[in-house]
């Protein structure tokens, strides 16, 4: 089976949903003869043309609302924010007129959209080229929130997520684009939006991570796997809609759980993941449930002492999963 | 910027509609259609006063503005986007008087959200009427957008999108306009000016005497109409939809008019406008003006007219006891329709 990037698994997942469905526009900045910052859109300006690979004026806003009309009047769009850090200036459309579209109107109109964002920090992308986001879509009921980081995920959850009904926030971790390379089989196939992965089985605790921290995980378990400790790591890939049955079985397995993520903790997607198997795995539970995240301050300085200092990496997971493990 | 105020004798006026292409037939329609508004929008203001609406956003004194613009629409082909106080338009394009009244008393059968949506946020996919929220502005980069897929596509329809003067002071406007202009989308960005936005006059949202002024940072034209002379509102708006058909682009319509009540039910525009303003304003009614220049020009008679009064205020009627009869939602529909359900 091949071995590829994460971002050419991306870049096949585009190019193949459009050779397959003509309304599959994309939109974005730089997108076109440029190829995208992260050359996400290479080769696909010269392969469908201007009118389906649209360089778009400099709005997010716009972007999303224009996406979103042509969404309205049939086309699948796809739209590009180049990086998380901008999407705030289209959170009206995102969340006012995307997330509600089908809901007000009773089900007569829909928003078959989706918009791809870079985020994530670790690339001494500063302040506004480093955040996690994915918090604040993951509260609004109406959007899907996706966040895959194996170039298999990548490319199954962009074409589920370009097929489906509704406005889907597919968030790509650029440190992953480059860095994590995986198996790709040739030709079409989808990865369920909604559907966690267990990535490795264990059986004394249960880490639950998304994004760059997932593969952090599976490098903390490995680790530990050393001293005996055998961690169970689950990928959540969908954030919303949650697969709670997934979570859950494991959680029940092992009796004990670790939350990652790189967002900051106040708020952070750890809290709702704590509330939902506090409610419905109380018993099972052998210990606290813990949570990593980066401290609450804006993220992330550009100094790169800075940034290291406040970034979680597999060490700091090791720390934590031998500090629950110990309980 | 082009210039249309309309100030026509007579027999201008017999010469006119013939000039636009439009029959006696579709003059009396309009004439209807803007009776119809007003005679569901006063019985909107009863409603809510009865206790019965629990909230009215009026469109009294935008009748021509609407049902001009509206009128010169390849109905059922032309994307319309409206916002809160489009009554007359969403009659116009092809909504029942009972839909208007479904809509106001959010019952069950309210085609346009179920009863989910504030009143008059219209929205009816088999005629192209598309849904839109309370957030002001939004619908706007949505009408380039829907154009886009249009100009894509291949098909003839063009996209029209009604908002207030005050909407013109949002980003999105700027970028919805922006980009139809970059892509000389078939759109028609029509602004219902009536001089306030809520509370807010002209003066302070605005530097500049024009809405249609802001056109030329686009490159299209910007048309300022006599919003209160429906013959005029049509000329434009044809000429607009005309253009933008031909693979000419967008047009931004500045139709002068005014807002006679309130903002909505909540709001007392006493605090903001001085009753002599009104009431000066009330003087240039557009139903009046219209009914007045139809009489002069031998197309409407006193007979007619009061039979037209008779017969759109009882279909008014009509759709408010159906409106009251009419169930109210299944709780539990409350959670239906988040996502696609197939």
């Amino acid at each position: 089976m091949p071995i590829k990037t994460v971002i050419e698994a991306l870049r096949e997942a585009l190019f193949e949903e459009m050779q397959r469905d003509e309304r599959v526009v994309l939109l974005g900045e730089d997108i076109g003869l440029h190829g995208g910052v992260f050359r996400a859109t290479e080769g696909l300006f010269q392969a469908f043309g201007e009118h389906r690979v649209i360089d778009t004026p400099l709005a997010e806003s716009g972007i999303v609302g224009v996406a979103i009309g042509a969404a309205i009047n049939g086309l699948r769009p796809v739209a590009e924010i180049q990086f998380a850090d901008y999407i705030y200036s289209a959170m009206d459309q995102i969340v006012n007129e995307a997330a509600k579209l089908r809901y007000r109107s009773n089900g007569t109109w829909g928003c078959p959209l989706v918009i791809r964002a870079p985020w994530g920090a670790g690339v001494h992308g500063g302040l506004y080229h480093s955040q996690s986001i994915e918090a604040f879509f993951a509260h609004v009921a109406g959007l899907k929130v996706v966040a895959p980081v194996t170039p298999y995920d990548v490319k199954g959850l962009l074409k589920a997520s370009i097929r489906d009904e509704d406005p889907v926030i597919f968030l790509e971790h650029k440190k992953t684009y480059r860095l994590i390379k995986g198996e790709v089989p040739e030709g079409d196939y989808i990865v369920p939006i909604g559907k966690a992965e267990v990535k490795r089985e264990g059986s004394d605790l249960t880490v639950i991570a998304y994004g760059l921290m997932l593969h952090y995980s599976l490098e903390a378990a490995e680790k530990v796997a050393k001293e005996g400790i055998d961690v169970e790591v689950v990928d959540l890939r969908t954030i919303l809609p949650l697969d709670k049955k997934t979570i859950l079985a494991s959680v029940r397995k092992t009796g004990k759980v670790l939350i990652v993520h790189e967002d900051n903790k106040t708020g952070g997607f750890g809290g709702e993941l704590a509330g939902l198997i506090t409610e419905e795995a109380f018993e099972d539970l052998d210990g606290p449930i813990m949570r990593l995240a980066v401290p609450d301050v804006p993220m992330m300085p550009f100094n790169a002492v800075l940034e290291d200092f406040l970034m979680l990496n597999p060490e700091k997971i090791v720390a934590a999963i031998r500090q629950l493990a110990a309980y | 910027m082009i210039s249309k105020q309309g100030t026509l004798t007579a027999k201008q006026e017999e010469g006119r509609h013939v000039a636009l292409g439009l029959s006696v037939k579709d003059l009396l329609e309009m004439y209807d259609k803007m009776l119809l508004a007003r005679a569901l929008d006063e019985r909107m203001w009863l409603l809510n006063r009865q206790g019965k609406a629990n909230f009215v956003v009026s469109g009294q004194g935008h009748e021509a503005a609407q049902v001009g613009s509206a009128y010169a629409l390849k109905r059922g082909v032309d994307f319309v986007l409206t916002y809160y106080r489009d009554h007359a338009v969403a009659l116009t394009v092809g909504i029942s008087a009972r839909d208007v009244m479904l809509s106001t008393l959010a019952k069950a059968n309210d085609p346009s959200s179920a009863g989910r949506q504030f009143p008059a946020h219209y929205s009816f996919p088999p005629l192209r009427i598309v849904s839109v929220s309370s957030a002001v502005a939004t619908q706007i980069p949505h009408a380039s957008g829907i154009a886009l897929a249009s100009k894509l596509k291949g098909e003839e329809a063009v996209t029209i999108v009604y908002f207030g003067d005050g909407a013109t002071s949002k980003g999105d406007f700027h970028e919805g306009l922006n980009f139809a202009g970059v892509h000389k989308l078939p759109v028609v960005f029509f602004c219902e000016n009536n001089l306030y936005a809520i509370s807010v006059p002209l003066s302070k949202q605005m530097a500049i005497q024009d809405v249609a002024e802001r056109a030329k940072a686009y490159g299209f034209p910007g048309v300022v109409v006599d919003g209160n002379d429906v013959l005029a509102v049509y000329e434009v708006t044809k000429e607009a939809l005309d253009r933008a058909r031909s693979g000419g682009g967008p047009t931004l319509i500045d139709a002068k008019t005014y807002r006679f009540l309130p903002h909505t039910s909540e709001d007392d525009d006493r605090r903001y406008r001085s009753r002599e303003e009104v009431e000066e304003w009330k003087k240039r009614d557009p139903i009046e003006r219209f009914r007045r220049d139809l009489l002069q020009a031998g197309i409407l008679t006193e007979a007619l007219d009061q039979e037209a009064r008779k017969r759109t205020a009882a279909e008014a009627e009509d759709a408010v006891e159906f409106g009251q009869k009419s169930p109210d939602p299944d709780p539990k529909d409350a959670l239906r329709y988040v996502y696609f359900e197939g």
